[in-house]
Order: structure tokens, then C-alpha cells, then sequence
């Protein structure tokens, strides 16, 4: 037999009374509640995925080393305790980069606590050094060894061990995300194929006419899966619409954070417009990529759903 | 050609599996039409007649035996096979089957458009069909605005708009008048001068003595005269 290729159909034509479902007039609301739950799901996993990042490559292989008695002479050479350990540290393998300290940034770390300079309270304190170091680096016991010979008493602070559980809580925040961007589509998945179902119920009679006068499998699926798909991408448009305005805010919110600096923002300006529009401003590119990308998935999770649902339940015709 | 060797039909019963009973509606069916051929299907209520037209326009599959439908041996066919054998197989039922929220014109245009014809090709023998079952100033009318033998003629227009090899036909004549009765007749009559094989059952004997034609007679299914 010659398999004849479909011929461009009337326009607005609709053969299996599609257009009238009650359950599909409602599958654009619930894909769009969808979408909104997945558009938050991957700001989730996105800001998850950043923080570990931003953990493992700059706080990660950072670490701090206290010399009590910074400016006294080192005990191997005539150098000050503090300099001579951040000599050594420069020329230790896998430090990327080493400096101490100065005493206003000292202050400024050390004010929160005592209210005032350490100076004005005759508080004596120690040289902090701050390194990098390369990934995947530490100073190991030996470097430890030799950094007390030339200056008794001082204390390397290694952040990797917090580090590495904050990182495995991104990581598992991360994942948690992405565990519930299934959820969602396959929940959305669920709700099509559910909605599809009722349609096809309540034009049982229909499609067994259209089917009787000789409409392939194919054809029948087809329909259903234009309606749905342009449905599900609606759903999608609403979802992803809906969530920006909530991005924007949580973007607002994290900006601080992202920019490290603790004074960008405060409570009380959040949610006004010059706020917003730094949160609109701040919303990170691979958002701006996955929020477009939200109604196209939600057509491809309805057009997929629809064939499968369709042509399964088409079975139980002859 | 139309071919049944021994064909048993029977709905699936109560229960699933081995022991499910069933209940056999056709037992041990042989018949064979030649293409081309008109046959009259009778047979009381029960007997078995809309059953065997399930099995002949493919709304059902045998039990038993093996049939064969213009040519083609419906056990070996592919679902995309048996649609596209549909198309070529023109069914007027006794109710009529229409969609209700499709115009007549759409109604008839629909097998048209199934088989791929381009949509520039349909108007014509559309309207042209539906003037010939005297509806040319209903074509935008919905089913349920149109009466009993106007739902039937348009049913009758769809049935035959795509030129079927086998037209089957459930009582056809029942909402028509006696006028539009002659003229579905002697349409039918004309399709089958032409080639199409018609198999067309009817209680209606004075119909049935009107157009002298070969019968399958079925009583409490099982075929009892072939000719």
C-alpha cells in the first residue's frame, strides 16, 4: 500500500472537538503552576551549584596563620617572626599567594567584637597571614614543622575541613534541587497524561468514528499532541512569567551575598524599584537562559506525553 | 475480492484471562464476494448482521478463521494497514455516526482530508455531493440542526465522497423516504456498475424484492444462505 503524505489542513479545523475539553481549558494553569515550581527549583540548583563553586575555588583553598609577636625576631635569622613566615610561606609549594595582614583590616575584622581597636584597648595581637592556596593543596605537616622553628607558637587555621562540609551541603542542596526539578516534570508529565486521558474519554465516541474512516494512529496522536503542546507551552510562557518577579526578589536578596560585600543592601530598601531593578540586573545569565528554555520543555513534556498517552490508549481499537 | 473462511466472532465475557467466557455471536462464517459484487445482508434482529459488518469495516477482528478484505488478509495486516484499508471502505450506519460539532460540509470532507487529499481538491466534490443528497443549502449546518433523513443522507454523502472499493451499509433506508430511499438505491446501484462492492443489510423485504440481488442470510449467527 502507498503511504500518502498528510495534506495541509484547513486552518482552524478541529476534527476531534478538541478546542472544547474542559480538562485541557485547565492544563495550561496547572503546567504553568509547573513551570513556576521548576523556574524556582532552578534558581535552587543554580545559586546551590554557585555557592559551591565560590566555596571551592576561593574560600575552599584559602587559610589563615597567626604569629603571636609578629614584629620580634624570628628564631633562624634576624628577620621579624611575620616576615620571615611569610617568606617561607611564598617559597612553600602550592601557595599561590601570601600577604599579611595590614592593622586596619585587622581592626575592621576585629571591631564587631571589641567595639573599638585592639590598639585602644592595649591588646596586643598577632600578624595574620592570608594564603591560597593552589586546588587540591595543603600545607602539610612538614611545612607546619618549619614554620614553627622560626616562629614558636603560631597557628595555622586550615578552613578545609568546614569548608568541605559546606561544600558537600551545596553540593546535596544541589542535588536536592534537581531531584525536584524531576519531581516537577514528572508531575507535569503526570498532569498532561491525565488530562490527555480525560480528553480522550469524553471523545471516545469521535475517535472511533475518525478512526473507523480510516485515521492512522499517527494522525489521531497528532491532534491531540498540537492541542496539548501549544497548551503545555502556554502553561509554560505563564509559569516562567509568574517566577520572575520572585527571582528578581530572591536575586535582590542575594546580591549582597554574591558581592560580598555586606553593606550593598539592607531590609529596608528590599522591594524598591532601584533594589528590583539590581535584581533584575543580577539575575545570573544561565537564569536568563533557563527561563525561555521552561515553555519549550513544557511543550516537549506535553507533546511526548500526548504521543505515548494517545497512541497507548488507541490499542484498544482495532 | 471479500473472502471469509470459517470466521468466528465473539465478545470478550465476564471474568479476564483462560476462564473468561464469551459469547459467540458468529460461528463458522464462509463467504466470498467477488470485487464488484452487491450483497444483500438479512437476517431478524440477533442474528448477527451489524456483527459481521463490525468484522467487514474492521471495527472488530475475528475470533476465528481467516478473512480477507478487498485482497488483503486481515491477519497479517499493520494498525497503519488496516487505516489505510478503512479508507477505502464506505460505511453508512443505521445512527448515522455523524460528528455532531462539524458542519455537513466537514462531516463529508472528512475522509477526504484522512486519505490526504489537498484541501484546494475537497469544495468541489463536496458540495457537489452534498447537492446531489439535496442538502447544497445546508453545508455549513451542524448535525443537530438538520432532521433524521437529512442526518442520513449526509452520512450516506460521506460514506461514498471518497469513491470506496466496498460501500457496507446498516439499514440505510430507515429515515429516508420513500424518494430519498429510490435514489440512496439507485446510487448504490450506480457504485456498484461502476466496480464498488456493496453489501447492505436490511429488514426491508419490499426494498429488497424492488433491487433482486444475492443475500447472506444469518440466523442466530450462522450463515444459512449464501446467494
Amino acid at each position: 500500500m502507498v503511504r500518502r503524505r498528510a495534506a495541509p489542513r484547513r486552518a482552524g479545523l478541529d476534527e476531534l472537538g478538541l478546542k472544547r475539553a474542559f480538562a485541557q481549558r485547565l492544563l495550561p494553569f496547572l503546567v504553568a503552576a509547573m513551570a513556576f515550581l521548576a523556574a524556582l527549583a532552578i534558581a535552587g540548583m543554580l545559586a546551590a551549584a554557585s555557592l559551591a563553586r565560590h566555596w571551592q575555588e576561593g574560600a575552599g583553598a584559602s587559610l589563615t596563620v597567626e604569629v603571636p609577636n609578629p614584629e620580634a625576631p624570628a628564631t633562624s635569622d634576624g628577620l621579624p617572626r611575620a616576615a620571615a613566615v611569610l617568606a617561607t610561606l611564598k617559597k612553600t609549594p602550592g601557595v599561590i599567594a601570601a600577604r599579611r595582614l595590614g592593622e586596619t583590616e585587622i581592626d575592621a575584622l576585629l571591631r564587631p567584637w571589641l567595639g573599638t581597636t585592639p590598639a585602644a584597648l592595649g591588646i596586643a595581637v598577632p600578624g595574620v597571614i592570608a594564603l591560597r592556596l593552589a586546588p587540591g593543596m595543603a600545607l602539610g605537616a612538614a611545612d607546619s614543622a618549619q614554620l614553627a622553628r622560626l616562629a614558636a607558637g603560631i597557628v595555622i587555621e586550615d578552613h578545609g575541613p568546614w569548608l568541605a562540609r559546606l561544600s558537600t551541603l551545596a553540593r546535596s542542596l544541589e542535588a536536592c534541587a534537581a531531584l525536584a526539578l524531576g519531581v516537577v516534570g514528572a508531575l507535569a508529565a503526570l498532569v498532561v497524561a491525565v488530562a490527555t486521558r480525560a480528553g480522550l474519554s469524553a471523545r471516545r465516541e469521535a475517535l472511533e468514528i475518525i478512526h473507523g474512516l480510516g485515521a492512522s494512529d499517527g494522525y489521531i496522536a497528532a491532534r491531540f499532541a498540537a492541542r496539548t503542546t501549544l497548551l503545555a507551552g502556554l502553561g509554560g510562557v505563564y509559569g516562567a512569567l509568574l517566577a520572575l518577579p520572585v527571582l528578581v526578589i530572591l536575586a535582590d536578596l542575594a546580591a549582597p551575598f554574591a558581592a560580598g560585600a555586606i553593606s550593598a543592601g539592607s531590609p529596608e530598601t528590599i522591594g524598591a524599584p532601584a533594589t528590583l531593578l539590581a535584581g533584575f540586573l543580577a539575575l545570573p545569565q544561565s537564569m536568563w537562559l533557563a527561563l525561555p528554555a521552561l515553555p519549550v520543555a513544557a511543550a516537549a513534556i506535553g507533546w511526548l506525553t500526548t504521543q505515548s498517552t494517545v497512541r497507548q490508549w488507541l490499542r484498544s481499537l482495532p | 475480492m471479500i473472502s471469509f473462511q470459517s470466521v468466528g466472532f465473539s465478545y470478550p465475557g465476564v471474568g479476564s484471562g483462560a476462564g473468561a467466557s464469551r459469547a459467540a455471536v458468529l460461528q463458522d462464517i464462509s463467504f466470498a464476494i467477488p470485487a464488484g459484487g452487491f450483497r444483500w445482508l438479512l437476517g431478524a434482529s440477533g442474528a448477527g448482521k451489524t456483527s459481521l459488518l463490525r468484522l467487514l469495516y474492521l471495527a472488530a477482528r475475528p475470533s476465528q478463521g481467516e478473512a480477507i478484505i478487498l485482497g488483503t488478509r486481515l491477519a497479517s495486516t499493520s494498525r497503519h494497514e488496516r487505516a489505510l484499508l478503512r479508507r477505502q471502505i464506505g460505511v453508512v450506519f443505521q445512527d448515522f455516526r455523524l460528528l455532531g460539532y462539524l458542519s455537513a460540509f466537514d462531516n463529508v470532507a472528512l475522509p477526504l482530508r484522512l486519505a490526504g487529499r489537498p484541501e484546494g481538491q475537497i469544495r468541489a466534490d463536496v458540495v457537489e455531493m452534498l447537492r446531489w443528497v439535496g442538502l447544497a443549502e445546508r453545508l455549513e449546518t451542524l448535525p443537530a440542526m438538520l432532521s433524521g433523513g437529512e442526518q442520513q443522507r449526509v452520512a450516506i454523502a460521506r460514506a461514498v465522497i471518497n469513491r470506496p472499493r466496498l460501500i457496507l451499509a446498516d439499514e440505510p433506508t430507515g429515515n429516508l423516504d420513500d424518494a430519498q430511499a429510490e435514489r440512496l438505491m439507485q446510487l448504490l446501484a450506480e457504485l456498484n456498475r461502476l466496480g464498488t462492492s456493496i453489501v447492505v443489510a436490511s429488514h426491508n423485504e419490499a426494498l429488497v424484492a424492488r433491487y433482486p440481488a444475492p443475500a447472506l442470510r444469518l440466523e442466530a449467527g450462522r450463515l444459512v444462505a449464501d446467494g
